[in-house]
């Protein structure tokens, strides 16, 4: 890279906040998906001046620009596919100010997650969205994924607890969007730049709600003999109108994986678990947790467990948070999948995904939210083999196909990074995709930030074989 | 050429047919907003034609306003522009409803109240209390980001509309987000469409998730003398376990307009007696749940009502809905009772309220207004002038109130719009309060949607 460049950024930042030789660049250059792109230089800014230094930097010498967290991302998001800098927020990592009283928290992008909510549990608070990797993702990867989470179920992703943020454009003007106070007056910016994936600004400061704690909290554990009766009891859950506050599903092998690394006494001869959680006022709570055992039972379950305190209950939460790291014991690589089915569409399409595996074959595990219906399929492959990677590639295409031919979507919290932007086009038309990308340069005007991700370069490019879909209303075949 | 003269007309019948075509200034006289009148309305009846109005009307450079039941045209500035009215009314269906996935879809004319007995059936509602309830479509809805009391629980709309299909300032029919109740593919559009008064995109078609219908619900009334008491009591809520489905603390002025002609247009069933009185503050919550739930959040309200010192507490069973249609209602009742009100909407952090709240009392008793208040839990008051008449006099002493609130709103770092006032005085009140830092990004949003500006042209936040 040009030494130049490099020079000013060790000026602006000092020579321990850049990294550029290879074998730095090293860990810098995979998150948590498949992907691989190697930046031509890391960067650690401590404040929004270093940022900003950062953006006219790049602007001067025409280089991209990619922000990242901890690179935990499952989609390539805070991958440098085009090279240039990576601007890696780890440094920017304080918690500004917490305001009990109003339910608010101002942190840098930088913040952990689990760190907010541990650093607000003394009044009886938290940040709502959980993703699995809550131990290690930032919050301001959160905001540009607009994270999920198992608890998301009731309690919403990412962007339902979101106000404000101050943001620096790719052209290097800082802004200041949303505000903490609600309805902030003019065009909803916070409902755009939230989920945008890092392709319209980078995040310098952020201010979230915190959701108070709930007085009453019941895990569940129901096990199933045939993945069939599992996904019919979540359908009838859905349908009753319970909502849980949890819903994930494990099928009976992700499960053995899962019980071999973490213990937490998970049957190892099932086909299928449900880990449900109820939560609320005690009254409610009670009441709840009946209703939701009731469903299990008649669909079969072999038993409901009810964890008895809190070390049980985390016990289980223990399994499915580090569901892929037990995977990752098993087979040099998964490739994990995202797609959103409508809940009706369950029992189809888990045995879809099972045909697809037999037909590919390849081991696919389940381990997904299953109350909203956001698979994660995980197919497992070796991906020193070329051709392994271009057959599981297809298979993966096959089930996400499927899952759009239901009426859902290709990824539910995950995100589209430079994973499935070829893929867009099997939901949005060419106009759709157009207006998203004008708004993207509205911004990000000369595709400085972030560039070549979520949406397909423009039409002529021969990868781009899926036909669209009809209006989003429209009844599917 | 005349744009809007026959040419004009018998190119626009050739999209919708001449019987939806509206030139006529009896007729059109219902679509005014803010005293323009257009020179013709359509009716389309499918997004493809809305598609061709808006192609056509960008190619004339002709100003477009869509609306449907026309029950919140009178928000933001007058249009600068008013060529043609766009009526959603024919694009009444809806396109899916999904009772076990618990979503639906359904174009931008269907009423609201159209689609309440049909998730009924399903034992399933639309979290939307809105205002102007048994008239409003779902297209007025969300291009005026009107909000609910259901907020306090479930959100506005923006926390449960999963997609959006509209048509751009340029005739494009686009779409975002779909119709799973957890998707991240894309950019969020929708969302900008929601309270951008049809100025980035005329919206065809939404998507939302349902909710089971609560199983029993109460409503809680607890009166106080001050309406720090009332708001201490807000705290209370706020610090415990209860989560209340809507919470609102009233002025004083609030149970004469409630009893009022105007509350009686909109629900005709009498207040309960004894709910809120004439001269004191109340806080009125409403909660839902099984049996066990419903007693023990009555029990805390009662002890925390008394904490706070309320002066008297009830609790309503099956009169909950009169009074809650009411509070549903306030703005078109504030509406109907004065021939000049002005309904000034003012965000805060909950705590800064009483604050907020005294402020606004202050520089409206000194300049001799009468006014009513209705806060959010949340952090939202609507605050309405009630003056007694319109005259010049009475506008100068509006504009002076609302800037002395603006400056205290401002000193609490919240912030104020006045979605509703006479015609006349848009040009003196700060509607849209002062300019914002983060316009300028407005603008750039403005000209993706709508670069030749056709759509509602000057209506929105500094005169986009």
């Amino acid at each position: 890279m040009d030494s130049r460049l490099l020079h000013d950024l060790k000026s602006l930042l000092g020579s321990d906040g850049v990294l550029h030789r290879p074998e730095e660049l090293l860990l810098y250059e995979y998150d948590g998906s498949v992907e691989v792109a190697r930046p031509n230089c890391v960067v650690f800014p401590r404040t929004t001046a270093d940022v900003l230094g950062i953006v006219k930097l790049a602007n001067q010498y025409q280089i991209p620009l990619v922000g990242r967290g901890a690179g935990t991302g499952l989609s390539g998001g805070a991958l440098s596919r085009k090279g240039g800098i990576l601007t890696v927020f780890s440094r920017m990592n304080h918690i500004l100010e917490i305001d009990v009283e109003n339910q608010r928290a101002t942190v840098q992008p930088g913040v952990v997650n689990a760190d907010l909510s541990a650093a607000v549990a003394h009044a009886g608070l938290h940040f709502a969205p959980d993703p699995s990797s809550q131990k290690a993702c930032t919050i301001g990867g959160n905001v540009s994924e607009n994270s999920g989470g198992p608890h998301t179920l009731a309690y919403g992703v990412t962007t339902n607890h979101v106000l404000s943020m101050e943001v620096i454009l790719p052209t290097g003007e800082l802004a200041r969007i949303g505000s903490s106070a609600l309805d902030a007056p003019g065009y909803d910016l916070m409902g755009l730049f939230v989920g945008s994936e890092g392709t319209l600004a980078l995040i310098t400061e952020i201010t979230v709600k915190l959701t108070r704690l709930p007085e009453t909290v019941k895990t569940l554990l129901a096990i199933f003999e045939t993945l069939d009766d599992a996904t019919e009891t979540v359908v009838e859950i859905t349908s009753r109108g319970i909502t849980p506050a949890a819903c994930e599903m494990l099928d009976g092998w992700t499960l053995r994986a899962v019980e071999a690394y973490v213990h937490a006494g998970f049957p190892l001869d099932c086909a299928a678990v449900l880990l449900l959680e109820v939560d609320g006022v005690r009254e409610a709570v009670e009441r709840q947790a009946e209703d939701v055992a009731d469903v299990c039972r008649v669909h079969h379950a072999r038993e409901v467990r009810v964890a008895r305190d809190a070390r049980e209950r985390d016990l289980l939460w223990k399994g499915r948070k580090n569901a892929f790291g037990a995977v990752g014991r098993l087979s040099p690589t998964y490739y994990v999948q995202d797609g959103v089915i409508p809940r009706t569409k369950l029992p189809a399409t888990l045995r879809h995904i099972n045909e697809v595996g037999q037909k590919y074959g390849f081991q696919i595990g389940n381990i997904f939210h299953a109350g909203d219906g956001n698979l994660h399929p995980l197919i497992l492959f070796d991906a020193r083999d070329e051709s392994q990677l271009q057959r599981v590639i297809a298979a993966s295409d096959e089930i996400i196909q499927f899952c759009v031919d239901m009426g859902g979507s290709i990824t539910g919290e995950h995100g589209v990074g430079m994973e499935k932007d070829r893929l867009m086009p099997m939901l949005f038309s060419e106009a759709d995709l157009n207006l998203m990308r004008r708004a993207r340069d509205a911004f990000n005007p000369v595709g400085l930030l972030n560039p070549d991700k979520i949406l397909p370069a423009s039409k002529g490019c021969g990868e781009i074989h899926v036909r669209p879909l009809p209006m989003a209303g429209a009844p599917v075949a | 050429m005349n744009p809007t003269g026959t040419t004009a007309t018998s190119r626009l019948g050739d999209i919708v047919g001449n019987a939806n075509v509206i030139s006529d200034p009896g007729p059109l006289a219902a679509y005014e907003i803010d005293g323009k009148i257009p020179r013709a309305a359509m009716r389309p009846g499918t997004a493809a034609e809305v598609a061709e109005i808006v192609k056509f009307a960008a190619s004339e450079k002709l100003a477009i306003v869509a609306s449907g039941a026309r029950t919140k045209l009178g928000m933001g500035f007058a249009p600068s522009r008013y060529d043609l009215a766009l009526d959603m009314t024919r694009l009444d269906r809806v396109s899916a409803y999904d009772p076990g996935d618990l979503t639906l879809s359904v174009e931008a004319g269907v009423p609201l109240h159209a689609l309440g007995q049909t998730l009924a059936e399903h034992r399933q509602f639309l979290p939307l209390a809105v205002p102007f309830m048994s008239q409003t479509t779902m297209g007025g809805l969300i291009a005026s980001g009107v909000d609910s009391p259901l907020r306090q629980f479930y959100g506005t709309a923006r926390d449960f509309l999963l997609g959006m299909e509209f048509v751009t300032g340029e005739g494009a029919t686009a779409k975002s987000g779909g119709r799973v109740v957890k998707n991240v593919t894309g950019y969020d559009i929708h969302k900008l469409m929601i309270g951008s008064l049809g100025t980035l995109g005329v919206i065809t078609r939404v998507n939302f998730k349902t909710f089971p219908m609560p199983i029993r619900s109460r409503g809680f009334v607890a009166r106080f003398a001050s309406a720090e008491r009332a708001f201490d009591m807000r705290n209370r809520i706020a610090r415990s376990a209860l989560t209340p489905l809507t919470m609102e603390i009233v002025s004083p002025r609030v149970a004469e307009l409630f009893e009022s002609e105007a509350a009686s247009r909109y629900e005709p069933a009498p207040m309960p007696s004894n709910v809120i009185s004439g001269t004191e503050w109340a806080l009125t919550v409403g909660y839902a749940g099984n049996d066990e739930v419903l007693k023990r959040c009555s029990a805390d309200l009662e002890r925390m009502a008394e904490e706070a010192g309320a002066t008297g507490a009830v609790v309503l069973a099956d009169t909950l809905r009169p009074a809650f249609n009411r509070k549903r209602e306030f703005i078109p009742i504030a509406l109907g009772s004065s021939p000049a009100a002005t309904i000034v909407k003012m965000s805060v952090l909950p705590m800064h309220m009483t604050s907020l709240l005294g402020s606004a009392q202050r520089a409206t008793e000194s300049n001799g207004l009468p006014w009513a208040a209705m806060a959010r839990g949340l952090g939202v008051i609507y605050f309405a002038l009630l003056p007694v008449d319109r005259t010049e006099d009475t506008k100068a002493r509006s504009a002076k109130v609302t800037d002395a609130i603006h400056a205290a709103c401002a000193g609490l770092g919240g912030h104020l719009t006045i979605p509703w006032c006479p015609t006349e005085w848009k040009n003196v009140l700060k509607i849209w309060g002062p300019p914002r830092a983060d316009f300028a990004l407005m603008q750039k949003v403005k000209r993706v949607f709508d670069p030749q500006g056709v759509l509602s042209p000057g209506r929105f936040v500094g005169g986009i």
